[in-house]
């Protein structure tokens, strides 16, 4: 969607951002640890999904749990801390 | 906002075409030049710079060309506050503060303790002071007209502002009129009207009574 | 069209409220209160269909602004020195992001120590943030201005914001006859504001970004350089449809007076002008060939004009109501900028005059032309002169 710029003459007027940054910067790659979850212990309370602050947390179509979007999470730890039934842990990336 | 009756440009701007007053009518104050300037003086909350905006609204309703602007210090009830009025024949240009006046009105005797009221005021100028006593006391130079009406007893008498503090400004405008004769008491009457907010009609039998009582010595 | 007694800031007012400003954040400040108060009466009346956000300060003022302006709204703000000073790192970012915010500014002495009074050191001040900037006369002036500053700053070719400024008490508390334009005359002069770039839920971009070295921050600056000097040809062009619409003009960039065959010439903004042009009508009734250019816009700069201005006439006297510290009065040093590369330059010398709202007399223009006359026969006495200083006695 962005043309490519090679002078001054191809910019936009003000600085702007041309496309839907969420797509075209995967943060995913900032994190040292990573979240799994155990859907089968989830108690479905969704406090994780409420405390992620990177909105990086998806509730299932069906209800029976939540997945993470690991092209944007961060790896920051809320949801495991937050989790009432600790069905959330932080490993490392290998 | 200083209200002012809408004026139709007659002939365009920077057009010379206006209904022209009679000049030989008024006493003659300017020794021959169309300039006239007027600067008042007042304390802050008296009204001094209204006095001199309602005056401008009047002369400009009757076709004049006028200037009106304000010098004040700190912003508080009492502190110093003098307000400049031209008028002249043509737009005026001349937008430094006046220092040469031809009439000086003072809203406050208290003032002269500490502001030189009449610095400047040009040898034959006319001097109108808000004072229960005569001309006499106030003239300073024999060549001055001087005018005296005690603005502060009509205000108390018609109930306008209060005891201790009366809006003087709509008497001395009466009294300006009198002894100007510059314009006419019902231009300045409607002007009062249109921009007094309350107690319009006690401020314009102010204005009446001051035009009736002024004493010109 | 009617013609109504009023001041400066109510002037500033009535051209918001004919511009048809969507959006006014603003902070009160003397000697600009009267400004904002009159708009926000008009917004309560119903008179005029805007925004009126009451804000904490001058920045957040100028931050509203720029927000509402991105959002494709018309904006206006009132300010003055030390609310100008506050406000001055998001000038910066009104350019930067070219949103087209348009704003009076009434000339005010910056403290310490306290004072209301004319002095145009504030306004100099921001003569590097990228906003055009254009210094009123009159209260006629005042008003078209702030209305021909909408068509300007919102030209797609231009997307710069403007801001007009009046002298503290001399022009934004000075009652005099004004003719005040109909509504439908402006509504055909300005049309209203649709931006392209703005934002819009239904079309999420990030505005403001980041830059680094090797992108393209120069890039987009030289894009606000080349939109300033393209904004020369369009104040012109703006001034010229609004003379056709209500037959006043003020001159372009550089307003002249009687200059033609003049000896010598003063150069000032603001409203010492008038008080000048008395002068000039004065002493050419004496036989003295004396002018006037007035600096109507100081950004963009009228390089052009005062090169003009500089082939005919030999001696130039700048009047600066302010002072930059360690050089000289910004218009002074402008001036002699333009003219450095004329092969023949006139004299050129520096007055420092009516700083911190010492009032310019006629007394004061006649010495000034006076010291002209001097310098025209014998040379420059002296690169620059502070005028009326009280100086020590001379033993």
């Amino acid at each position: 969607m962005s043309k490519p710029i090679k002078s001054y003459k191809d910019l936009p007027l003000a600085p702007i951002t041309y496309e839907d940054t969420r797509e075209a910067f995967k943060t995913g790659s900032w994190r040292t640890f990573k979240p799994l979850v155990d859907n089968s212990k989830c108690k479905k309370c969704w406090i994780c999904w409420k405390f992620c602050p990177d909105m990086s947390i998806r509730i299932l179509d069906d209800g029976s749990g939540i997945e993470f979007d690991y092209d944007h999470c961060k790896g920051c730890g809320i949801c495991a801390t937050e989790c009432p039934a600790k069905c959330i842990t932080m490993v490392t990336e290998d | 906002m200083i209200v002012s009756r809408n004026r139709n440009a007659r002939a365009g701007p920077g057009s010379r075409e206006y209904d022209r007053f009679n000049y030989d009518d008024e006493i003659p104050i300017r020794g021959g030049r169309r300039l006239l300037e007027i600067r008042f003086h007042g304390r802050g909350g008296q009204g001094a710079v209204i006095a001199s905006t309602m005056l401008a609204s009047a002369l400009f309703d009757e076709g004049k060309d006028v200037q009106a602007f304000p010098y004040f210090g700190v912003e508080r009830r009492g502190a110093p506050v003098t307000a400049f009025l031209r008028m002249d024949d043509k737009p005026l240009r001349i937008r430094s503060e006046i220092s040469e006046p031809d009439v000086v009105v003072v809203l406050d005797t208290f003032l002269m303790k500490y502001v030189d009221v009449t610095a400047g005021l040009k040898p034959g100028g006319v001097l109108i002071v808000n004072s229960s006593k005569g001309p006499e006391v106030y003239r300073k130079n024999p060549s001055l007209k001087v005018a005296t009406v005690d603005a502060t007893g009509i205000a108390i008498r018609h109930g306008v502002g209060s005891r201790t503090t009366p809006i003087v400004n709509t008497a001395i405008l009466g009294a300006m009129v009198k002894v100007l004769g510059i314009v006419k008491l019902e231009s300045v009457l409607r002007s009062i009207r249109d921009n007094v907010p309350v107690k319009k009609e006690e401020n314009a039998a102010s204005a009446r009574e001051a035009y009736e009582k002024v004493v010109v010595g | 069209m009617a013609k109504k007694l009023i001041n400066g800031n109510y002037a500033a007012a009535y051209g918001a409220k004919l511009a048809r400003a969507e959006v006014i954040a603003a902070y009160p400040i003397t000697p600009q209160t009267a400004i904002v108060e009159q708009v926000a009466d008009f917004v309560a009346s119903g008179e005029m269909k805007a925004r009126y956000v009451c804000v904490e300060s001058e920045h957040s003022a100028m931050a509203a602004c720029i927000a509402a302006a991105s959002a494709g709204a018309r904006t206006f703000t009132a300010t003055s020195s030390q609310g100008l000073l506050l406000m001055h790192e998001l000038l910066h970012w009104a350019t930067g992001a070219r949103t087209p915010v348009v704003m009076v500014n009434v000339n005010r002495a910056v403290a310490p120590p306290w004072s209301v009074w004319a002095d145009q050191t504030d306004s100099i001040a921001q003569r590097d943030t990228g906003w055009m900037q254009f210094y009123s006369e009159s209260t006629q002036e005042e008003l078209d201005t702030v209305i021909m500053s909408y068509k300007i700053s919102e030209s797609p070719d231009i997307m710069l914001p403007s801001f007009t400024t009046e002298d503290a008490f001399f022009l934004s508390h000075t009652y005099e006859p004004v003719e005040i334009p109909a509504q439908e005359l402006v509504d055909g002069f300005l049309p209203p504001f649709r931006p392209e770039i703005r934002l819009d839920v239904d079309k999420p971009r990030g505005f403001g970004s980041l830059s680094m070295p090797h992108q393209w921050y120069m890039e987009l600056r030289y894009l606000i350089a080349e939109a300033m000097d393209r904004s020369r040809k369009r104040i012109l062009e703006v001034e010229k449809e609004w003379k056709e619409l209500t037959g006043r003009s003020y001159g372009g960039l550089l307003d002249e007076y009687r200059t033609e065959d003049a000896d010598v010439v003063l150069v000032n903004a603001g409203t010492a002008a008038s008080t000048i042009r008395e002068v000039i009508d004065k002493l050419r009734k004496e036989g003295k060939k004396v002018g006037l250019a007035r600096i109507r816009s100081f950004r963009p700069f009228p390089t052009e004009e005062i090169r003009a201005l500089g082939k005919h006439v030999h001696t130039i006297g700048v009047m600066d109501r302010s002072y930059t510290f360690g050089d000289g009065g910004a218009f002074f040093t402008e001036v002699k900028g333009a003219l450095y590369s004329m092969k023949d330059r006139p004299a050129v010398k520096g007055y420092v005059v009516g700083v911190g709202g010492r009032d310019i007399t006629m007394k004061t223009v006649e010495k000034l032309y006076d010291n002209l006359f001097k310098i025209k026969s014998g040379g420059l006495d002296s690169e620059k002169e502070w005028i009326d200083l009280k100086r020590p006695e001379v033993a």
